[in-house]
């Protein structure tokens, strides 16, 4: 994906000193739009407060310590969900890209099991663990597992044979293909999974969090509604789409990093 | 013109390469200590894929630092020999050798595609032709070396990407030289490049074969290439070497001079005539 938009605009068109700061102007009149809606009225603040207000209510949590509290517990889940569900997928890519008995144990069986959506499950996984940290922990890892598994083993599959057959002509062992070649060869479509399956553990999370939980962002937004207080809502959303956008851009950077080779990332 | 042709009967010939072999074994034991050489005998060797029979007995003996060139029609098993010769593949029948024992470093092949690893710099590429040497502290020196034997010292930090489709070649040759093989194989090295790179990379071959003295075997589609670079042209046919040309002309060749010309004819006109009959 990534590979795409990043070379979707011609250099020549791009301006560099403004590069960083066009992309904030759209959201920045966005903001100040709203502020001027609620203040004269225009729009009630029971259907959406001022971002004066949410700014406000953010600062209040803030200083009560209940705000950094709810965003580090919902940061561990999520972080811990995705290791554990993304280092599994890993493992399963892994196994059946390299072996084709591993594959024909698993694959199958895999495949099945994706066509469940996992939120489907959330009925069944609160039965079983209750609305306990492993509950959330279960269901990131679940949605997690699936993009990371199938784009690992389809970027192993995909790498170039002739490279295989080259690596292996010029005396490399199992190990040092696999170091050599084939992992490099898979690591533009193992970030493609990366990026999917963040998307999908912050969906997971948000949902898992609203339903059962007694902590947590998603928990937060629930209370605020319970009492009201619409700006905590809006201000709960605001910092899951923030915590969103950090961890695509955390992917991004190494992304950049490590596929430098890559035609779509070199500079010119 | 037809004196240069001789059609090799194996049957005919077979006793006298029987008697020539443990020779050249003697004379190139001494040689390679020095020399990059090494002979290559085939004997009955023979390959199919299921049903579709592609080689039917090659009996071929190349003396060490031949330059052979294999001409045929496409698909008539030029790339299945030199995958044999390269042990790429495995063998149905008959014997490859090479006069005694060969690391695998003494044997390189080089394709059509460069091949060349996208995530690793030009240098990092040359040195996997190293093979188990690859971890010596002599490594970099030595793939240094290579790089600049093909002219391309300069790109060392460079991505094999930003690379014209000549330069990628040169890399992988350098590639396939650092190890200092005995034999070089050359599957349509140059198929894919322009006219104009495709002779400096001719040039290149030539050059690096008088230098390092390696046997070198060369699948061509091109008869004007084959006889402008090698001692000797092999025209497989039928799953055999129906022709076996030797090329006299003196090196450094002069490129369209009346003699290949000639030469490159009538081994154009035996390829024609074989099409004619199927
Ligand atoms: N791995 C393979 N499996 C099945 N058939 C093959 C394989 N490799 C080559 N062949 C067949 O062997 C014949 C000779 O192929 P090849 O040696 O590549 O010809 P060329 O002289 O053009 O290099 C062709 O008919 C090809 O289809
Ligand atoms: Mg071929």
């Amino acid at each position: 994906m990534s590979l795409i938009d990043s070379v979707s605009l011609p250099r020549s068109l791009r301006l560099p000193r403004l590069d960083g700061l066009i992309q904030w102007i759209v959201p920045l009149a966005i903001i100040a739009i709203w502020q001027v809606a609620s203040v004269t009225g225009f729009v009630s603040t029971r259907v959406l407060p001022a971002p004066s207000d949410v700014v406000l209510a953010g600062w209040k949590l803030l200083l009560s310590g209940e705000l950094l509290r709810n965003i580090w517990v919902s940061f561990w889940r999520a972080s811990i969900g995705f290791l554990i569900g993304g280092s599994i997928g890993f493992a399963f890519g892994l196994a059946n890209g390299l072996s084709q008995l591993s594959a024909r144990l698993t694959d199958t069986t895999l495949q099945m099991v994706r066509n469940v959506p996992h939120l489907a499950l959330i009925p069944l996984v609160i039965l079983w663990f209750g609305i306990d940290e492993s509950a959330k922990l279960f269901l990131v890892a679940l949605g997690v597992f699936f993009p990371i598994y199938l784009n690992t083993l389809h970027g192993i599959r995909t790498v170039d044979p002739q490279l295989i057959e080259m690596g292996r002509i010029y005396g490399m062992s199992d190990g040092e293909l696999f170091r050599r070649v084939v992992f490099p060869g898979a690591l533009p479509s193992i970030f493609v999974g990366i990026r999917f399956a963040l998307g999908i553990m912050w969906l997971t999370l948000i949902v898992a969090e609203t339903i059962a939980a007694s902590s947590g962002l998603g928990y937060m937004a629930m209370q605020a509604r319970e009492f009201m207080l619409i700006d905590v809502v809006v201000l709960s959303i605001l910092i899951y789409a923030l915590l969103g956008k950090l961890a695509d851009s955390t992917s991004r950077v190494l992304e950049r990093a490590t596929l430098s080779w890559h035609p779509a990332f070199q500079k010119r | 013109m037809q004196t240069a042709l001789r059609t090799s009967l194996p049957e005919t010939e077979l006793p006298s390469r029987a008697n020539f072999v443990p020779h050249a074994r003697v004379v190139h034991e001494e040689r390679t200590a020095h020399t990059g050489g090494r002979p290559l005998s085939i004997r009955g060797l023979r390959k199919s894929f299921g049903a579709n029979e592609v080689l039917r007995g090659i009996d071929l003996h190349i003396p060490a630092g031949q330059f052979v060139a294999i001409v045929g029609k496409s698909g008539c098993g030029k790339s299945t020999l030199l995958r044999l010769i390269a042990g790429l593949d495995e063998i149905d029948a008959g014997s490859i050798s090479f006069g005694g024992d060969v690391q695998p470093e003494d044997i390189r092949v080089m394709f059509q595609e460069p091949r060349l690893l996208p995530w690793a710099r030009v240098l990092a590429n040359v040195e996997v032709g190293l093979g188990r040497d690859r971890a010596s502290s002599d490594a970099h020196a030595r793939a240094e070396k290579a790089l600049s034997e093909v002219g391309l010292a300069d790109k060392r930090d460079q991505w094999p990407s930003v690379l014209s489709g000549g330069q990628k070649q040169r890399v992988a040759l350098g590639r396939a030289l650092v190890s200092r093989p005995r034999v070089l194989a050359f599957d349509e090295p140059l198929g894919a490049l322009d006219a104009l790179t495709r002779i400096s990379m001719q040039r290149l071959l030539e050059r690096v074969w008088r230098d390092q003295g390696f046997t070198a075997i060369l699948v061509t589609h091109d008869v004007s290439e084959a006889v402008a670079l090698a001692d000797r042209v092999l025209v497989i046919e039928g799953g055999r070497i129906a022709h076996d040309v030797t090329v006299n002309a003196a090196r450094p060749r002069q490129r369209g001079s009346a003699e290949l010309a000639s030469l490159e004819g009538s081994i154009l006109s035996h390829l024609l005539s074989a099409d004619d009959r199927t």
